[in-house]
């Protein structure tokens, strides 16, 4: 992936976020996560069904790289079971660890792969992976 | 002024961060280097001549301190970690002994953290109340409003004499009048004032006042209480150990060295004191008026700037300090900052530890320009330049 798309990706993902939305409804639970070093502050509001993700949103506060980096992880969650799901976030994490990873699972989040190389930002393209993993880790323990 | 007293500024670096710390002078550092590498002793162990040495050093500076702020009597002063440290020891060691459930306590919601946070603790601890004194719709402290919020069981107003996103100066001559006309002690947290106004405490009549020495071009990890006399003689010892005791026996038989020893417990930050030192000097010999005067000028040239450009929000266009917080349109105060930095610009993003400051002015987050007698108009040409192109922000924003 070129420098230049990567850019759009990030910008129209920015500005036209997927899955931006607050959710009041009783079948989804919401999970709160945060960069403690800045003001990033989403929440996300998850349904699962029969070990399925049906539906992932988010709202709230974050840069263009948290922001971004939320719209494309819902659009890759939404349908995942939570197993592969967890590859997902497993795979992005080699990625941002600069370890080999799986370019066809990551999809659009492969824009992020240079993001190890600004730790800041690394938080902020990490936050809703951060998010999901620690709500599924609760969630399957429960 | 004076940039070739600043190493830092030999890099190719345009620093608006000077409410978080400043820069030090060459001769801030070689002060502390001289310490390292001339007389490097403990204190207080005076059989030997460069320990004596460090003793001399070490209170001259607690002299220049009390000069400095003008306090009446050099035990006033205390040598602490910096402002946190200060506004926590005030805390603890005086109003967790003198204050009962029920009191309250009167801060503002644009304060630090630091005079947020002890006084919450001591809400939990002792049952007394947090009040807020409203504020003006440009956020400021007005004398009506403090009326206002006074009650016959207020025993505390703390405040920011400058606040560090807003950076609006308090008129404290006035509050501590009023305050002590109704027996209630006011604690002054300085950390954003001291560099950029003159600070009288006996004319101010500050019962307490806390800064740090980083952000008057001191180093970091050393600031100063300011504690009147006869209260810091009835405030408890905050920590324990040497250095702060004259004798002990058993756990019924401590005596407490006088003040302003027994505030300091263990080997103390000798070099940051020193270094301190050397900073008050600095910023004497130029004048602290001089700095305000220069800065207030950086202030307007910037402000005039920057209301120029439309998609920029100025939160506070009215303000004694030399604090600009703004946001640009649509675009993420961090974004603002990591832009900037493509540029080695350095200013800061968020809500800078101010957490309430969101409650009334409805911005959670903003970029903040802080600047120090060694910034140029210049340099804002250059920052105003690289702020005016909203497509460009946009486009290297990320």
């Amino acid at each position: 992936m070129d420098d230049e798309l990567k850019k759009e990706i990030i910008l129209e993902n920015y500005s036209n976020p997927s899955n931006y939305q607050k959710i009041d409804d009783e079948s989804y639970e919401k999970y709160n996560t945060n960069n403690d070093s800045c003001v990033d502050n989403l929440n996300f509001y998850i349904k699962i069904e029969d070990n399925i993700i049906k539906d992932l949103k988010f709202e709230g506060e974050a840069c263009a790289i948290s922001k971004a980096s939320s719209s494309i992880f819902t659009d890759n969650v939404i349908g995942k079971s939570i197993n592969d799901a967890i590859i997902y976030i497993g795979e992005f994490e080699n990625m941002i660890d600069q370890k080999p990873y799986n370019e066809d699972t990551l999809k659009d989040a492969c824009c992020f792969c240079d993001i190890y190389k600004q730790n800041n930002r690394r938080n902020c393209a990490y936050l809703p992976y951060r998010g999901l993993k620690k709500y599924l880790e609760n969630y399957i323990n429960k | 002024m004076n940039r070739s007293d600043f190493p830092m500024l030999d890099q190719d670096i345009i620093y608006f961060d000077n409410g978080a710390t400043t820069f030090k002078p060459n001769t801030v550092i070689s002060s502390i280097n001289e310490y390292y590498t001339k007389y490097s002793a403990n204190a207080h162990r005076g059989d030997y001549d460069i320990s004596y040495k460090v003793d001399l050093k070490y209170e001259d500076v607690r002299d220049k301190v009390k000069d400095f702020i003008n306090a009446k009597e050099k035990e006033e002063v205390v040598f602490t970690s910096g402002t946190t440290m200060s506004l926590n020891l005030v805390a603890s060691a005086f109003f967790e002994k003198y204050l009962e459930a029920g009191d309250e306590v009167l801060i503002t919601k644009t304060e630090h953290a630091s005079n947020v946070l002890p006084w919450f603790n001591l809400a939990n601890k002792l049952g007394i109340k947090i009040n807020y004194i409203d504020l003006d719709s440009d956020y400021h402290v007005t004398i009506d409003n403090v009326k206002k919020a006074i009650t016959n069981k207020t025993k505390v107003i703390s405040l920011a004499y400058i606040t560090n996103v807003i950076g609006d100066k308090r008129p404290i001559k006035e509050i501590t009048k009023i305050a002590h006309e109704n027996n209630i002690f006011v604690v002054i947290d300085a950390a954003q004032a001291i560099a950029h106004t003159k600070i009288d405490v006996q004319d101010l009549d500050i019962d307490f006042l806390a800064f740090s020495a980083h952000k008057i071009y001191g180093p970091t990890g050393v600031g100063v209480l300011y504690g009147k006399k006869e209260l810091l003689g009835e405030a408890n010892p905050y920590m324990l150990g040497g250095g702060m005791n004259e004798s002990f026996d058993n756990e019924n038989e401590v005596l407490l060295k006088s003040l302003p020893y027994k505030f300091e417990a263990g080997t103390q930050n000798i070099a940051g004191v020193i270094g301190l030192g050397a900073a008050i000097d600095y910023i004497n010999n130029i004048g602290v008026e001089n700095i305000s005067v220069y800065e207030s000028k950086l202030r307007n040239y910037l402000i005039n700037k920057l209301e120029k450009i439309s998609f920029i929000d100025i939160i506070n266009y009215e303000a004694d300090g030399a604090i600009v917080s703004f946001n640009i349109d649509k675009i993420f105060s961090q974004d603002v900052a990591y832009y900037l930095n493509k540029y080695n610009v350095c200013v800061r993003a968020g809500n800078h530890c101010a957490k309430l400051v969101k409650n009334v002015t409805g911005v959670t987050n903003s970029v903040r320009i802080s600047l120090a007698l060694y910034n140029t108009e210049e340099e804002i040409d250059e920052v105003v330049n690289l702020l005016s192109d909203y497509e460009k922000i946009r486009n290297e924003m990320i």
